[in-house]
């Protein structure tokens, strides 16, 4: 499709699990088991899961920070997964990351100036007074003050963290800004300012945004697409709108309903799931969400993986509740 | 109703290395019997202070009271001995905290270290007249019987399991089992849920709901989540700088909040329903507490700061039936 | 969003110098945090204070002595053994020597010595060490056991070996108390770098395109500093004593060098009757020892927390 910046097509990343002596091969880790999404210029796409789902892992294979086991990841048509380090270090220029945890992500024994200009000047080999100015001009799109590039990190907030963090992603003019849980380490008050800055500057600087997050509310907020990932599958992908107010997978519906709503009425019916996430070395066999699952329909559900459904919404789901009758 | 916990005027500083900090500027707080209270707040608020002076576990220095008292069950917390408030620890009061692997020994077997819990409760009681102490079988069969009121499955045979091969939310459970083995009278959870997952949470939160129906005790509740406070707590109390500025019932608050940082607070949570606009956050920054602003502690931030709310500290009132706030706004 | 704060950019003149001070000023205040961190701990203040004392002697040392020929070994027949006097507080040896001169100069020596020992075996333990810890595999293999092998021996006794092959004398017992000290610091950095390598900051480094060198250089040396000037203030003191041992034993320095341990060497000989010989270079070991130690102690106290006990 023409107007997909990044085609993520089939992703597989399985960890050996070594046991023995001669570390032989004892099964593997199956974080990303098959995962396919695209998005378009321009839009927000949202990963929901929990732990074990395997979304972070689908960030930082994206961003070759982790080597795919199977799978092609497509930027503008080009399979970057083939790429040379070289080639690879030029595509680093069109995707950055705003990492989770704001206060390890920037480097303590460095100014906010130096971690902001480092790429400048790994790609642009910038320095003095142009680099200086290329800096001073990110500080104030992220809105830090200019007295804030000579501190160190531990001299700023959770939020002034994050904002570094951004600054230093946009150093380079990205397309493609993935952001991991951006906002978990924040306050409640801050987040809304950081949400509604990070959409602003979406506008203002034309970028593509991929949301990992297990807040689905983060999520509704500022995307217009969402996957919800299980166990390294994504079981439900189609519009936000769609997917949260009608959800149809069964473990959709429990995520919607298990978010503690800050109201004085809580939803009625909720459906709380048994059990714990299970292992990802250990997966179920059949559809992996069935030892947790209200809906089970019976024994298909624990021998045969769901095939796709696509509606015509341009939504998708992986449960056999939805199952294409074959009639005759 | 009988009174379980009651904070007057609790003042508390901390000593760093760039001043004194005025961390609690004179808290009071009640928790009546079978209440379950939330405290809510965000960053330096305060509330983990709080929790941690109840069962004095700060560090004093650089801690100190400065003034106040905590008087649960009509004695006074502050004035009580080491020797007292290990009978108090764990005991009358018990307390879950949001690491559960902090508090569990990696090298024993959970079997081990529910069973110690329970035997020490039996050792330390003091009135003598009880029987002996339990053995240790007894001891085991109540631990198990524990477990299943957490809804651990299986418990018989996950007991002799250690703390790693638990998930973190069956952990969270074990140390819930191992509070409320000394059938305390309050307990009191610091960010119980913050580190699991969203559906663990949820039977996180129904399980303790559940205990409180059945055993009665009261609950203190810290969180920065209102969503997670919502579901388990009946009353709440928002924090904001060392200050409790509103308290009241849970439908109180979330119908018609008061204090101004409470409604900054609650438009500034994205609600998971359908986007209507952009969600405000509360402009500027939590104030420093070595200087804090004078008179009330929010005014800097306060979209309808009065003159007065500079110079003096608001008083709490009673608004309506149950609703207390700390704000200018609402003096006559 | 915060509002802009445009620094007037016509002011030339100032503009750099302000720009310099904002730039050290958080590293003043961490090292005003670091300096009240450990004034707050009585034993590293004498730990420091010895540290100063020892310094300041060795800088000045030739300025404060009495009898610079008896440095070389001059000899004075006619003054030897003395006990402690007016003209020689500490007493004279037994070609009449001045102790205190020798003493002095001895603190200028055992700081070289020191030094030197330090700097070399961090030059080769550092880099080694960074290496194993981030590269990985049979390179992390190799450089560990290699390691390990060195550890295995007691390390005076690995020096000994070493001084008796190259034989006697202060370079060499330098040089073999250098290789028993750099298997420390690949230990201590290679643990660091495992360690390092997991945060995020790293992983950032590698999303915008840090080469591996980069990386290595610019963001996991800088953050080893910490446990190294930690292992390297205790060094420092045990460094000395090692090389005073080998003095002692006699394959260190040879006389007429007034190493501390040579002279205790000598001066054991002349006991009891003759204390003074050994009595003060034994004691200016055991202060500049002493005060290395709790230097260090404080220093990880401030510097590096987690790797107590």
């Amino acid at each position: 499709m023409p107007d997909q910046l990044l085609d993520v097509r089939n992703l597989k990343k399985h960890f050996p699990l070594k046991k023995g002596f001669l570390a032989a091969h004892h099964g593997s880790v199956r974080a990303v088991d098959g995962v396919s999404f695209s998005i378009r210029a321009g839009g927000s796409f949202g990963l929901v899961g929990e732990s074990g789902s395997g979304k972070t892992t689908v960030a930082r294979i994206i961003l070759r920070l982790v080597e795919p086991t199977g799978g092609e990841i497509l930027w503008e048509g080009r399979d970057i997964c083939k790429f040379s380090d070289s080639e690879m270090k030029e595509r680093r220029r069109n995707m950055q990351m705003i990492f989770q945890d704001p206060h390890s992500s920037l480097n303590p024994r460095k100014t906010v100036f130096k971690s902001v200009a480092e790429p400048l000047v790994i790609h642009e080999g910038l320095s003095g007074k142009k680099l200086r100015k290329r800096v001073e001009e990110l500080m104030e799109i992220v809105g830090l003050k200019r007295e804030h590039m000579f501190r160190y990190p531990h001299e700023l907030s959770g939020g002034q963290k994050q904002r570094v963090g951004i600054a230093r992603a946009l150093s380079l003019q990205p397309r493609l800004l993935i952001l991991d849980e951006p906002t978990s380490a924040l306050d409640v008050s801050v987040q809304a300012q950081m949400l509604n800055f990070l959409e602003s500057l979406q506008k203002k600087m034309s970028l593509t945004y991929l949301f990992i997050s297990h807040n689905l509310a983060v999520i509704r907020y500022t995307c217009d697409m969402v996957a919800v990932m299980y166990l390294g599958k994504i079981i439900e992908m189609g519009k936000t709108e769609t997917v949260f107010s009608s959800p149809k997978h069964p473990y959709t519906k429990a995520l919607v309903l298990a978010i503690p709503r800050p109201q004085a009425e809580q939803p009625e019916k909720m459906i709380y799931l048994e059990g714990d996430i299970p292992s990802a070395t250990n997966i179920p066999p059949g559809c992996r969400f069935h030892t947790r699952c209200q809906a089970k329909i019976g024994k298909i559900c624990e021998e045969d993986e769901p095939t796709t459904r696509y509606f015509s919404d341009g939504s998708q789901v992986d449960c056999h509740l939805y199952r294409e009758r074959r009639t005759g | 109703m009988e009174l379980v916990l009651k904070i007057n005027d609790l003042r508390i500083e901390f000593d760093t290395f760039e001043g004194t900090s005025q961390v609690l500027d004179g808290i009071d707080l009640t928790l009546e019997r079978g209440d379950t209270m939330g405290l809510v707040g965000e960053t330096g608020c305060g509330k983990s202070i709080t929790a941690k002076a109840i069962l004095r576990l700060l560090p004093i220095p650089p801690a100190r009271i400065v003034s106040g008292e905590i008087l649960f069950q009509g004695e006074d917390i502050l004035k009580k001995s080491e020797e007292e408030m290990k009978r108090v620890r764990g005991k009358r009061i018990a307390m879950v905290f949001q690491d559960p692997m902090t508090f569990l020994n990696p090298l024993f077997t959970i079997e081990e270290q529910l069973v110690d819990v329970i035997l020490a409760h039996q050792r330390g009681n003091g009135s003598g007249n009880e029987k002996r102490g339990m053995s240790r079988k007894d001891a085991v069969k109540k631990a198990v019987q524990l477990l299943g009121e957490v809804k651990i499955p299986q418990p018989e045979l996950r007991i002799k399991s250690y703390p790693h091969e638990f998930s973190g939310g069956m952990r969270q459970r074990v140390l819930i089992a191992m509070a409320l083995s000394r059938s305390p009278q309050i307990l009191i959870a610091d960010e119980p849920t913050t580190a699991l997952d969203v559906t663990i949470q949820a039977q996180i939160l129904w399980l303790m709901n559940d205990l409180v129906q059945r055993y009665g005790h009261s609950v203190l509740l810290i969180s920065h989540d209102l969503g997670v406070v919502a579901k388990v707590c009946k009353r709440i109390a928002v924090m904001y700088a060392g200050n409790i500025v509103e308290d009241c019932s849970t439908a109180q608050l979330f119908r018609r909040p008061l204090h101004p940082y409470t409604q900054g607070l609650l438009s500034s949570i994205l609600t998971f329903s359908k986007r209507e606009g952009e969600a405000q956050g509360i402009k500027g920054i939590i104030p420093d507490l070595i200087r804090p602003p004078p008179g009330c502690r929010f005014h800097p931030r306060c979209l309808r700061a009065m003159e007065v709310c500079k110079e003096k500290k608001p008083a709490m009132i009673e608004f309506e039936q149950g609703h207390w706030v700390s704000c200018h706004l609402y003096h006559r | 969003m915060n509002t802009r704060n445009p620094m007037n950019p016509g002011t030339v003149k100032n503009s750099a110098w302000t720009r310099w001070k904002l730039e050290r000023e958080s590293q003043i205040r961490s090292l005003r945090l670091t300096v009240y961190t450990l004034s707050r701990s009585p034993l590293s203040v004498i730990g420091f204070a010895l540290v100063a004392i020892f310094l300041v002697i060795a800088l000045i040392g030739p300025l404060i002595i009495t009898h610079p020929e008896d440095i070389k070994g001059a000899v004075h027949m006619d003054q030897k053994l003395r006990p402690p006097c007016s003209s020689h507080p500490f007493g004279t040896d037994e070609v009449g020597g001045d102790i205190y001169s020798r003493v002095i100069m001895g603190t200028r020596l055992s700081l070289q010595i020191g030094l030197i020992i330090i700097f070399v075996a961090m030059g080769i333990g550092v880099p080694l060490g960074i290496i194993a810890g981030y590269v990985g595999g049979w390179v992390n293999e190799i450089i560990m056991r290699v390691t390990d092998i060195f550890l295995s021996v007691p390390g005076l006794l690995l020096a000994l070996a070493i001084v008796g092959a190259l034989g006697p004398g202060i370079k060499n017992a330098m040089l073999a108390l250098s290789i028993v000290w750099w298997p420390g610091y690949v230990r201590l950095v290679q643990g660091k770098t495992l360690s390092l390598r997991e945060e995020s900051f790293v992983e950032a480094a590698k999303s915008i395109g840090a080469s591996r060198f980069r990386i290595i250089f610019n963001h996991i040396l800088p953050n080893c500093t910490s446990p190294i000037i930690v292992k390297a203030s205790m060094d420092m003191g045990m460094a000395i004593l090692f090389a005073a041992n080998l003095g002692f034993i006699g394959v260190g320095a040879q006389p007429p060098v007034p190493e501390w341990g040579a002279m205790i060497s000598v001066g054991r000989n002349y006991l009891p009757d003759r204390w003074w010989m050994a009595t003060f270079p034994g004691m200016a070991i055991l202060i500049t020892v002493l005060g290395f130690n709790l230097l260090g102690d404080g220093l990880r106290d401030v510097l590096d927390p987690q790797s107590r006990g």
